[in-house]
């Protein structure tokens, strides 16, 4: 158990410092294009080129930035965002915790609904219900967010006037503003969860141990709470953790599309103005939650498990 | 004549399995959820060969800005769906983007379904260090969140179409890695792969004409679906501007250029959003369609 927990770990910090290594070539490196033409633009001349790179340390042999640049990292030094004009973690905070914000009331709406949709489809399976909610799960899983934030501003923005269609917050926090981010997250994520949740019970409802709680005569509420949902619930677990990582690429659309004030937003701004250090840290931070989510899946999974626990 | 039988062998074999996949969609008849997304796929694919003949105006010729559904244009032609700010025939521009990703995003699902096999068959296959290699790999990149790893790939080499299948290839071959090792996993042991081999065939001629067709079934299954995505992906970084360079239409990039004035004029945006979704929906659909039937056999 401790030997898995330990392997489980090490891998989780392998992969970050892979990542970095990929993160590292792939944007202060020349393999994919001059980093100083990427900062200063294609009109800089040679001798400001070699200036930017004499300042910023680029002459130094690669090994040695790649270990200066890793110690920044752990050491909570990120930069300067050229951008805004000042250190990266000054930035980046506020904006982590805004999307933090938005992901819990994400998850706070999501984890219950495809949670209950799925029990209740997986309970009987092929059933006019299952059919339903599978067949609604797949339309709202086809429309991308951009689209469906389209379609949920075109009714609740502009033909109910309920909700506001932006949510930039600019006159402080308002939850209205948070409403349609959520809603758009929500609607593309849940069907997946759903159908992974439903999965599992209808496996669950098929096995023996079901069987004969039924055959000796317990309530059919009492088989389902009591016996069903316990096995049913621990794959779900690690499908929603999982979701920490898709929620990552999700808000990057949603943020943008609500100007909402966020980390994905962010990401996708340094990416289009080339701030390389903001970029960079954008970057890792997503690569670390993904990973560290997976990992808490993981053990969580063993954990939950019995099978597992005691073997 | 062995050199022939050998030459002969797999071209019966493809044409074979060709042939049962050809049945398979026939069974679709059964599938009311997949005659949907048959006609639903199918439907795009015709309006994108016959674009030419559809499309009323010029995609990326400036016209009348601003004209909403229905407007009539001076030279006679109507605009079904009004235009843009640039005075571009929306449906036109829809018409001729239905090509863009019937193009990209089969050929990006083909590019990252050659490399995931291929990964695949080796790692299943082989086993070993082979397989513990390209898993390691696979977990990496799949652990990074999709948007991101395509947000800093476009923004390193650059968007173009090419770029994007790259992209797209990168970040979606370890999935299908894992589905065709899991699948190899389970054909290894079978009797007519240990025949193979007592034959004396090569390794690779093994993994893909004994063992390959032999997982179609699933594979063709996870292709609609991860087809969907990948229109999903163009889609979205079109609409992050990180998608195929203006002017050419592309549906995202529309939605992107246009999402301003949504307010005044919803049509702008509408439109190609309802026109990505029933592509997206129709893959979905087929697959899931696909899907029940497979297991029904």
């Amino acid at each position: 158990m401790i030997l898995l927990l330990l392997k489980r770990i090490g891998f989780m910090l392998f992969t970050m410092v892979v990542v970095s290594i990929i993160l590292f070539l792939l944007l202060e490196t020349g393999l994919t294009g001059d980093p100083a033409t990427r900062v200063l633009g294609n009109f800089a001349s040679d001798q400001q080129k070699e200036m930017w790179r004499d300042q910023h340390g680029y002459n130094q042999p690669t090994m040695v930035r790649y270990a200066k640049w890793l110690g920044n990292f752990a050491t909570g030094n990120l930069g300067t965002s050229i951008r805004y004009k000042g250190p990266v973690k000054e930035v980046l905070l506020p904006r982590l915790w805004n999307t933090a914000i938005l992901g819990f009331w994400t998850f706070a709406i999501m984890i219950p609904l495809s949670l209950i949709l799925g029990v209740l489809s997986g309970m009987k399976e092929g059933s006019i219900l299952d059919r339903t909610i599978s067949v609604t799960g797949i339309l709202t899983t086809s429309v991308p967010e951009f689209a469906s934030a389209v379609f949920f501003s075109a009714l609740f923005v502009f033909g109910l006037k309920w909700l506001p269609g932006t949510s930039s917050m600019a006159g402080g926090f308002e939850f209205q503003q948070l409403i349609l981010p959520a809603m758009v997250l929500v609607v593309y994520d849940f069907g997946y969860v759903a159908r992974m949740t439903r999965a599992s019970m209808a496996e669950v409802m098929t096995s023996q141990y079901i069987r004969s709680a039924v055959l000796k005569g317990l309530p059919y509420r009492q088989v389902i709470i009591k016996h069903a949902l316990r096995n049913a619930l621990i794959a779900p677990f690690t499908v929603i953790m999982l979701q920490i990582n898709w929620l990552l690429s999700g808000v990057i659309v949603v943020e943008f599309f609500f100007a909402y004030k966020g980390f994905g937003a962010l990401l996708l701004e340094a990416s289009l103005n080339n701030d390389i250090a903001l970029l960079e840290a954008c970057a890792m931070v997503a690569v670390v939650v993904a990973v560290s989510s997976q990992t808490i899946a993981d053990i969580g999974y063993t954990f939950l498990n019995p099978r597992i626990r005691f073997s | 004549m062995t050199t022939q039988s050998k030459t002969q062998m797999p071209s019966v074999g493809v044409g074979a399995a060709i042939l049962r996949v050809i049945k398979s969609f026939g069974l679709l008849r059964e599938s009311w959820v997949g005659m949907i997304g048959v006609f639903l796929v199918l439907f795009w694919v015709i309006v994108a060969i016959f674009a030419p003949l559809i499309a009323q105006f010029d995609p990326n010729a400036a016209i009348q800005p601003f004209a909403k559904p229905g407007v009539v244009a001076a030279s006679g032609s109507t605009f079904w769906l009004g235009t843009d700010h640039l005075g571009r025939d929306i449906l036109s521009r829809i018409v001729w983007g239905s090509r863009t990703v019937l193009l990209y995003a089969p050929l990006a699902t083909l590019s990252a379904y050659t490399v995931g096999i291929l990964m695949g068959l080796m790692a299943g296959y082989r086993g070993g260090l082979v397989d513990d290699i390209l898993s390691r790999i696979s977990d990496i990149i799949l652990s990074f969140p999709v948007l991101v790893l395509y947000i800093i790939v476009i923004a390193t080499i650059g968007a173009s179409g090419m770029n994007i299948v790259i992209a797209i290839t990168f970040a979606s071959s370890p999935g299908i890695m894992r589905i065709v090792r899991g699948l190899v996993l389970d054909l290894r042991n079978r009797d007519y792969v240990a025949a193979a081999q007592t034959r004396g065939e090569s390794d690779w001629r093994i993994m893909l004409f004994e063992i390959l067709p032999n997982a179609r079934g699933p594979l063709i299954v996870d292709a609609c679906l991860r087809l969907g995505y990948v229109i999903i992906t163009i889609g979205v970084l079109g609409f992050l501007g990180l998608g195929l360079p203006p002017p050419d239409p592309d549906w995202g990039g529309m939605v992107n250029e246009t999402r301003q004035m949504a307010m005044v004029f919803p049509h702008m945006t509408l439109f190609p959003c309802i026109a990505i979704s029933s592509l997206i929906l129709g893959f979905n659909l087929l697959a899931d369609g696909l899907r029940e039937i497979s297991l029904r056999d």
